[in-house]
């Protein structure tokens, strides 16, 4: 089984043990978080102070999160297992206090705005770090959200990357339905970033492209990732129900069965 | 308090490289002694308060000492939910500096009057909120104050030359400030209206009343030791403040005296009204909402009246 296939089932064990949703958002941004833990984000160590930030922006997909880190050795089985539980700091959005997690989100439209500040530090401090983002595009509803994307413009904030989960759905609508974000690419080219489209479901497109950006004087960078949401589950994609409900059991079943066999 | 906040912190930022400035778009003729001193420390990021404290939570985080400065509205209400999440849930040493409290911003209109802002700040748990009586105590406060390791609101009034008598720009974190012993009323004051306190005290004097100022002028920590203590040897006590009366001294000091049954009657003194849309100068607004040296002299002669009456 692949690193990815290991977040996407761990999404699966969690969200069923834990009897709860979010799981098509988690799914929508499994290959990507992975793609940044295992090949991009360079931290020898979380408590380093010259660590890569990673702030997961869209905090409701959390256990992408918390899988990553546990695959990353910084979180352990037992720790993993309280997701959702009482006292636990594995919450549905994710905590600062938890070893891995830089920031606390959880209310959209917050993320990019605490990377900007964290990006900005970086360069005071004449450090070479980088700063990525993972945001939702329903974030892209949020005002806060431009007052960053022009913010970090106009210092161009090169070691600042942004990820757009681009997967067309919110809560309870199609984006497009809902308020259209259409033409997105065109929208950050305006705001004064540096855009690539990408497939948010091909690491090693998302790798070389991240490995090819200037993050010490250019513009920041946003990729534009075209993800599905619920991907790799035939009966979540695309589908609005996921981002709220919990699994049965046999769907629970299908759902490890279709990643398992992906 | 505008120009002893901006020269202290010019000063501190020689020594501390920590210590960096944004602003919401404000401080013309205000900010110059850090901005001009410290240039490429200052950063003007724009009419965009949700982003200013996005931005300072993500720059402390990474050991900086970020000071965001905007007009007290703008920086305690708009962003508000930035700071609950940011520097409050994250325990950051973000500082938060409004100007104008009350109705220093009066004929600005209703959307410039700073009358929750304590309220709202000192809701949130751990986030230190300071209100300085004149400009002494706000150098005195700050530096007091600027680098604990938390989160800190800075309430300053613009006057940068009016004094408080005897106050002398004491300040201790947690306590409350007595400038005046007497032993028939107890005055509780907080924030730039104090200097009126101290003329309504003189007025009740002549009057042959005898009043105690307390200033209150930080919060989180509380001073309720200090509150307990004189409150007390008190049977009336009135709080005075250009704030809403629900949040601020007001709501503090009856707290304690609910909490602990003490036998004292509170008379808040504070704006009570829903925000008509008219305009005025702060000396009219305060004659308005019953903050007048007249009006609260007269609401403490009655509240002492009152007493009489009840208790013999």
């Amino acid at each position: 089984m692949t690193l990815a296939q290991e977040v996407k089932q761990i999404i699966l064990e969690q969200s069923k043990r834990a009897n709860v949703g979010h799981i098509g958002s988690n799914l929508s941004i499994a290959d990507i978080v992975t793609s940044l833990y295992t090949s991009i984000l360079q931290i020898s160590d979380p408590d380093d102070p010259e660590r890569d930030r990673f702030i997961l922006s869209k905090g409701h997909a959390s256990l992408a999160l918390y899988a990553s880190l546990y695959l990353k050795g910084w979180l352990t089985k037992e720790e993993l297992n309280t997701y959702c539980g009482e006292d636990s700091l594995l919450g549905v959005h994710p905590e600062h206090k938890l070893k891995g997690v830089d920031f606390s989100t959880g209310s959209l439209g917050q993320g990019l705005s605490m990377a900007t500040g964290a990006a900005l530090a970086a360069r005071y401090q004449g450090s070479q770090r980088r700063v990525f983002a993972v945001i939702s595009d329903a974030e892209c509803n949020e005002g806060s959200t431009w007052e960053a994307v022009m913010f970090a413009a106009h210092h161009k904030l090169a070691n600042l990357i942004v990820i757009i989960d681009l997967n067309g759905q919110q809560a309870i609508g199609y984006t497009e339905q809902v308020l259209s974000l259409s033409p997105m690419s065109e929208r950050w080219k305006a705001f004064g970033w540096d855009v690539h489209e990408v497939d948010g479901h091909n690491s090693s497109q998302i790798i070389n492209i991240v490995e090819g950006l200037n993050t010490v004087d250019d513009l920041p960078h946003v990729l534009i990732a075209k993800t599905t949401f619920g991907k790799g589950v035939s009966f979540m994609e695309r589908q609005i129900k996921w981002h709220y409900y919990p699994m049965s059991d046999e769907e629970y079943q299908q759902a490890l069965n279709e990643i398992r066999g992906s | 308090m505008r120009a002893a906040f901006a020269q202290t912190l010019a000063d501190l930022a020689e020594n501390d490289s920590r210590i960096v400035m944004l602003t919401g778009d404000l401080g013309y003729m205000a900010l110059e002694p850090f901005s001009q001193r410290w240039p490429e420390r200052f950063i003007n990021v724009g009419v965009a308060e949700q982003n200013m404290v996005g931005i300072a939570t993500g720059m402390a985080e990474a050991g900086l000492l970020p000071f965001i400065y905007s007009i007290v509205t703008f920086a305690t209400l708009r962003p508000y939910e930035f700071i609950r999440n940011g520097p409050v849930l994250h325990k950051l040493p973000v500082r938060i500096v409004g100007v104008g409290g009350g109705y220093e911003y009066g004929t600005a209109g209703p959307t410039h009057h700073g009358l929750e802002d304590v309220g709202v700040t000192r809701l949130q748990p751990g986030l230190t909120v300071v209100a300085p009586a004149d400009h002494q105590q706000a150098r005195s406060a700050f530096q007091a104050t600027w680098n604990l390791p938390g989160p800190i609101y800075y309430r300053l009034g613009k006057d940068d030359k009016t004094t408080v008598p005897h106050l002398n720009g004491s300040f201790k974190l947690g306590h409350t400030q007595n400038i005046r012993q007497g032993k028939d009323v107890l005055l509780i004051s907080m924030g730039n209206i104090t200097a009126d306190v101290v003329v309504l005290a003189d007025l009740l004097a002549l009057e042959g009343i005898e009043a105690t100022i307390l200033v209150v002028s930080s919060f989180n920590p509380d001073p309720t030791d200090d509150l307990l203590a004189t409150l007390a040897g008190f049977k009336v006590a009135i709080t005075i403040e250009a704030h809403y009366i629900t949040g601020g001294v007001g709501s503090l000091v009856s707290e304690i005296v609910a909490e602990h049954g003490l036998n004292c009657r509170v008379v808040r003194c504070g704006i009570r009204n829903s925000p008509d849309g008219l305009t005025g100068s702060q000396s009219y607004l305060y004659q308005k909402h019953g903050l007048s040296k007249q009006a609260l002299f007269e609401t403490t002669l009655r509240a002492l009246s009152k007493d009489r009456e009840v208790n013999g």
